[in-house]
């Protein structure tokens, strides 16, 4: 069956928002980690840090309430929850760096097997800058790499990253449109098949060697 | 106490060649006045230290368009095309910073220390260069500090006295600047005619040389 943009990012949403436990203290990357949110159960709620300076990012504004004062790091306007605040960017790298953060949720270029992450940079062709994203990922307690499965087509979730890396060594989760992968000592495991893929499916569009233990 | 002046009288603390910081993430708290007077003057040359180039039409990242920016210390150049372009002409260097390092690296400077450790850029392209010291068995990133001669911020409310204090995520990079410049100039939303509630002071005033106050 095939899925459109918009429903293969619904599927991956809905899928992380599951990882998330009452008051975790979670950093979100820009676009489809953001739309987690949205889908999270009612009685679970979490504290969203971002980057630039805010702890407890709230739900979007309504045309009376926005304020451009008040953003998250992708430069949207977004309001402050109960019992949130703002800092510097010292404080808020040093909530990340410092292992104040329980979950991180990012995107990818790549991920390979052995839970190295390429999001920043193509050479030649794509380079915005790291951003936050390289320290995003060094203290938190659990790294969540949340991405369509394939980029037209070719596998992002490689046997090693060719790309430039964000970090070494951390990723300890995938989550795709296909399914759901762990990155544990011995290498890489398939833990999830989605309804919306097969494990052929799977192996024809994942270029690493995995090995497989169905939760 | 800090003195308050206009935005075309701040010119005259900028030349030609000067590291400057300016204060801001992407428009939020960013700096725009006296960025909009140094856009009339010929001056230029300037190694800018910031969190971002921002987009061209706005605040730092107008320095960008107008070519005056000749080397860039930023994390972030992806909201401005122009920065992308002239980087791959060859016409302005850029470094890539990771954000979180470029905080503690312009924190180290305003804070008199040598640099700081951090594992941020370990195995990366960052860590080319850069020595690696062994802290307890674990490997971490000497990062050098930032300085600059002039430091351009803003702050939504300050007092006479250069206090300043932010409203929501205006903070960023302009609470940690004024301590790693020369020169240190605030734009400000309000200045407050009795002082800032000294419980509320985010940034003390001795930080601050000159005030520009937006509306006046």
């Amino acid at each position: 069956m095939e899925l459109s943009k918009e429903q293969t990012q619904e599927i991956i949403a809905r899928r992380v928002a599951q990882e998330f436990h009452h008051g975790d203290v979670v950093t979100l990357g820009i676009g489809l980690p953001t739309k987690a949110v949205q889908y999270l159960p009612p009685d679970v709620k979490i504290v969203v840090q971002s980057e630039n300076g805010v702890l407890g990012v709230g739900d979007y504004p309504d045309e009376n309430s926005a304020d451009a004062r008040i953003i998250n790091a992708g430069g949207t306007m977004v309001t402050l929850s109960e019992g949130g605040c703002f800092m510097d960017s010292f404080m808020a790298f040093a909530m990340m760096r410092g292992g104040h953060i329980d979950i991180t949720v990012l995107g990818a270029l790549q991920v390979d097997a052995e839970g190295n992450l390429a999001n920043w940079c193509i050479p030649g062709k794509f380079t915005p800058g790291m951003g936050g994203a390289m320290d995003l990922v060094v203290g938190t307690k659990k790294l969540i790499v949340a991405m369509e499965h394939t980029a037209k087509g070719a596998p992002k979730i490689v046997q090693k990253c060719t790309l430039p890396l964000t970090v070494a060594h951390k990723v300890n989760m995938i989550i795709t449109e296909k399914g759901g992968f762990e990155i544990r000592p011995d290498g890489l495991y398939l833990t999830e098949i989605s309804p919306y893929s097969s494990l052929e499916d799977i192996r024809q569009t994942t270029d690493a060697d995995f090995q497989i233990d169905i939760k | 106490m800090a003195e308050i002046i206009s935005a075309a009288t701040a010119i005259q603390f900028f030349k030609s060649g000067q590291t400057l910081m300016i204060g801001g993430f992407l428009g939020c708290g960013s700096p725009q006045l006296v960025i909009d007077e140094l856009l009339k003057t010929d001056l230029g040359n300037w190694t800018l230290i910031a969190n971002d180039t921002s987009t061209p039409e706005s605040d730092r990242g107008k320095l960008i368009v107008a070519h005056k920016i000749k080397k860039a210390l930023v994390s972030h150049i992806g909201t401005n095309p122009q920065t992308v372009a002239q980087m791959n002409r060859g016409e302005l260097e850029v470094e890539l910073i990771p954000q979180g390092t470029l905080a503690e690296r312009v924190r180290a400077g305003g804070a008199g220390l040598g640099g700081v450790l951090t594992p941020v850029g370990l195995n990366t392209d960052v860590a080319k260069g850069k020595p690696i010291i062994q802290v307890d068995g674990q490997d971490f990133l000497l990062e050098k500090p930032l300085k600059a001669d002039v430091a351009l911020v803003y702050a939504t409310y300050a007092d006479k006295y250069g206090n300043l204090s932010f409203y929501g995520s205006t903070r960023n990079f302009n609470a940690i600047m004024p301590l790693a410049a020369q020169t240190v100039i605030a734009e400000v939303d309000k200045l407050s005619e009795t002082p800032l509630d000294p419980n509320h002071i985010v940034v003390p005033g001795i930080f601050i040389d000159y005030l520009v106050v937006r509306g006046r």
